[in-house]
């Protein structure tokens, strides 16, 4: 008997090292990742997002007035060619009226065709149609921006990790350059876009637009519409996504307790105590 | 078996039994005898047929409405998350499905390694099931190329470009995989017709990895042999049925969890951007579940010996059974190799995270040392473990343990 406890404790003294080694070996690689991210990030903006958590939602106003931002302001360079005008009236979204559906689409000019004449002609757009594109073509996009494409944003909010925060952040992050570095013609200095660099001169100042719902429009106000606007482009079912996934989730709790009782009663024809 | 003899009471079923004897079948799998210890770790083999029977009916909708071209496939994916009825349910159910597939043959797969569930009688269920995992990576990775994002696009061109480093046939290969010079359409065409089929030879092996399965009888949490049907064990229905419906349930919930208030946690946000071949995006990263091979085949400097040792690495797992030579299953016995089980865990989280880093500096250093870690660990570390160790004496059924246990409470009363 001693001898073999015996040789268990050299066995433990034995393996201490290891762990020990293995222990270092994992702090200090998340050390050297914690410097290593907190060098290269500033801290996002950001604000309280009405979409988020598990009962979160759209403001509906503040889509409204995002969708007037994106028109007026980001939609002379950037795409949503994933959007038609039926959407700005779909459930879960802005949820304008279809007369102002309509409105919003025929203020738009598509072009159609061929006719029965072989000829493509221009008509004011439908609901049905896609948002329209202010640029034919990436590369026209792109040579008509200082060589720099201005992305499609319908799914933005999903292609940069923590989106809404980080286009929130982008656009309230223009600044001066520091000293120690020089910008051409063209460039501007962004505190929070990676390398600090962006081809896109500051889209917003304070009242460059004037709300429909008479909303001061301040430079945060705006960005904030915009992002929650694109937030909802990018996932226009989350309202549903939330609303299924909250009954989902309470159903699943309910059934699994009745499974679990169900298991102890019939488990307990085995074995008694448990 | 004892179900050989099963005789349907009705006069139709008897006469069809007697042609196909599926009731017979079923009969077995009834009262099939479990061992009554098995624990909740047991419970993930019902859990993965759940996913993959999920798997295959989301990706069926999801194959109704998605288009395999490199011009539309982006867009047919978002044309399923807008306009298809609950189709942003049916792809985030399906896209987060395969994480937690993954999730579950990685628990499976490490209960079987703790308690030496692939060690004889049940080699062949091991090996059976090593394919199978092989195949979950091949589709899972194919079906990552199919929305046609930056890390679709990248991500093939990555593993496709992996062929290219076997000597002198390399580039052939990889030209004959793309189906041109560089991964475009046709590549996309033949992953989709293969992600297709993957799943349905998968199933395939799971009934073969059952009925191997079904022929030993399940190992269990001491690891003894047991006698069967006896007091150590309980028939599958309703035993097993329902304590594996309960934890089914459980894992449900985590699903659902990701499924609609995470959807996106688990992918990478550049796979939202459409694949372009003219941009590489800064690092490109697989999916978590295959970040640990990842960091292994980055780890090694040269890229045919790095390829190997990706290989090599699933290869040991398959000749694991001869590897591991000690003749005691359960590491509830094994007091030393029970360590080195939970070295190894922590060695494959690291290189998992390794995996997602950039290959540079500490971080390339730490992955090469994870890596020899992982090999030394199968190859050197179990097969002399598995002489040398002093192993605690075996119960001698299921039931001993728990007697003795009952009889020192009445002792302590």
């Amino acid at each position: 008997m001693l001898k073999k406890k015996n040789l268990t404790i050299r066995m433990k003294n034995f393996f201490k090292p290891i762990f020990i080694i293995f222990i270092v070996f994992i702090l200090t690689a998340f050390f050297s990742f914690k410097v290593f991210s907190s060098e290269n990030e500033n801290k996002l903006l950001s604000t309280n997002w009405s979409f988020k958590g598990f009962t979160g939602k759209f403001d509906r106003a503040s889509l409204q007035r995002g969708y007037q931002v994106y028109t007026e302001v980001c939609a002379s360079c950037h795409s949503m060619k994933l959007l038609s005008y039926r959407n700005l009236g779909e459930e879960g979204g802005p949820e304008f009226s279809k007369d102002q559906v309509k409105a919003i689409a025929s203020s738009f000019e598509v072009t159609d065709g061929p006719n029965n004449d072989g000829e493509m002609f221009t008509r004011p757009a439908k609901p049905s149609d896609n948002f329209v594109k202010p640029y034919q073509n990436v590369q026209e996009a792109t040579v008509s921006n200082g060589g720099a494409y201005p992305p499609d944003m319908s799914v933005l909010v999903k292609a940069r990790s923590s989106g809404a925060d980080y286009i929130y952040s982008l656009l309230l992050g223009y600044d001066d350059p520091p000293s120690n570095i020089q910008l051409d013609d063209g460039v501007y200095y962004n505190t929070y876009m990676p390398g600090n660099k962006i081809m896109m001169p500051n889209p917003l100042s304070e009242d460059l637009i004037e709300y429909n719902d008479g909303t001061k429009a301040t430079n945060e106000q705006m960005a904030k519409d915009v992002v929650t606007f694109l937030a909802w482009a990018a996932e226009p079912h989350l309202e549903a996504r939330h609303r299924i996934g909250f009954k989902a989730i309470i159903y699943l709790i309910i059934l699994t307790l009745l499974a679990y009782f169900s298991m102890k009663r019939l488990w307990s024809r085995i074995e008694p105590k448990v | 078996m004892s179900d050989h003899n099963y005789v349907p009471s009705s006069k139709l079923g008897k006469w069809f039994n007697d042609r196909l004897p599926l009731l017979s079948l079923s009969a077995h799998l009834r009262e099939y005898p479990t061992p009554k210890n098995l624990n909740y770790w047991w419970t993930f083999g019902g859990i993965l047929t759940f996913c993959l029977m999920a798997q295959i009916i989301t990706g069926i909708v999801l194959a109704m409405h998605y288009v395999a071209h490199a011009d539309l496939a982006f867009d047919s994916v978002e044309h399923i998350m807008r306009d298809v009825n609950y189709g942003w349910l049916i792809r985030y159910f399906h896209a987060n499905g395969s994480s937690m597939f993954f999730l579950a043959v990685y628990i499976h797969i490490f209960r079987s390694i703790y308690y030496g569930s692939y060690k004889s009688p049940r080699e062949v269920i091991w090996i059976i099931g090593m394919i199978i995992y092989f195949l979950m990576m091949m589709t899972a990775f194919m079906g990552y190329v199919l929305p046609w994002g930056q890390m679709s696009f990248w991500a093939a061109t990555v593993i496709t470009n992996l062929f290219s480093a076997v000597p002198f046939i390399g580039e052939s290969i990889t030209n004959w995989l793309w189906g041109g010079f560089a991964v475009d359409s046709p590549t996309l065409t033949r992953f989709y017709a293969l992600h297709y089929l993957f799943p349905f030879l998968i199933l395939g092996l799971v009934i073969l990895h059952i009925w191997a399965l079904h022929i030993p009888g399940n190992n269990n949490p001491i690891g003894i042999d047991v006698k069967k049907p006896s007091k150590d064990t309980v028939p599958f229905h309703p035993y097993i049925v329902i304590k594996d419906l309960f934890a089914l349930l459980i894992f449900l919930i985590l699903f659902a969890f990701f499924v609609f208030y995470a959807p996106n946690l688990l992918g990478h946000p550049d796979n939202y951007i459409e694949a372009n071949p003219l941009v590489t995006p800064t690092h490109i990263v697989p999916e978590w579940y295959l970040l640990p091979f990842y960091a292994i085949l980055r780890s090694v400097p040269d890229k045919l010996l790095g390829v190997i040792a990706m290989f090599a690495s699933i290869f040991v797992l398959v000749i694991l059974p001869w590897l591991d030579t000690s003749k005691i299953r359960s590491a509830v016995f094994r007091p030393m190799y029970r360590q080195f089980y939970w070295i190894l865990i922590i060695d494959v989280f690291l290189l998992g995270y390794m995996g997602a880093m950039p290959a540079e500096g500490t971080y390339l250093l730490i992955a090469r040392v994870a890596t020899s870690y992982y090999f030394i660990h199968f190859l050197i570390i179990l097969p002399i473990l598995g002489r040398k160790e002093k192993t605690i004496p075996l119960p001698l059924s299921i039931a001993e343990p728990v007697l003795e246990d009952a009889e020192k409470k009445e002792f302590n009363n």
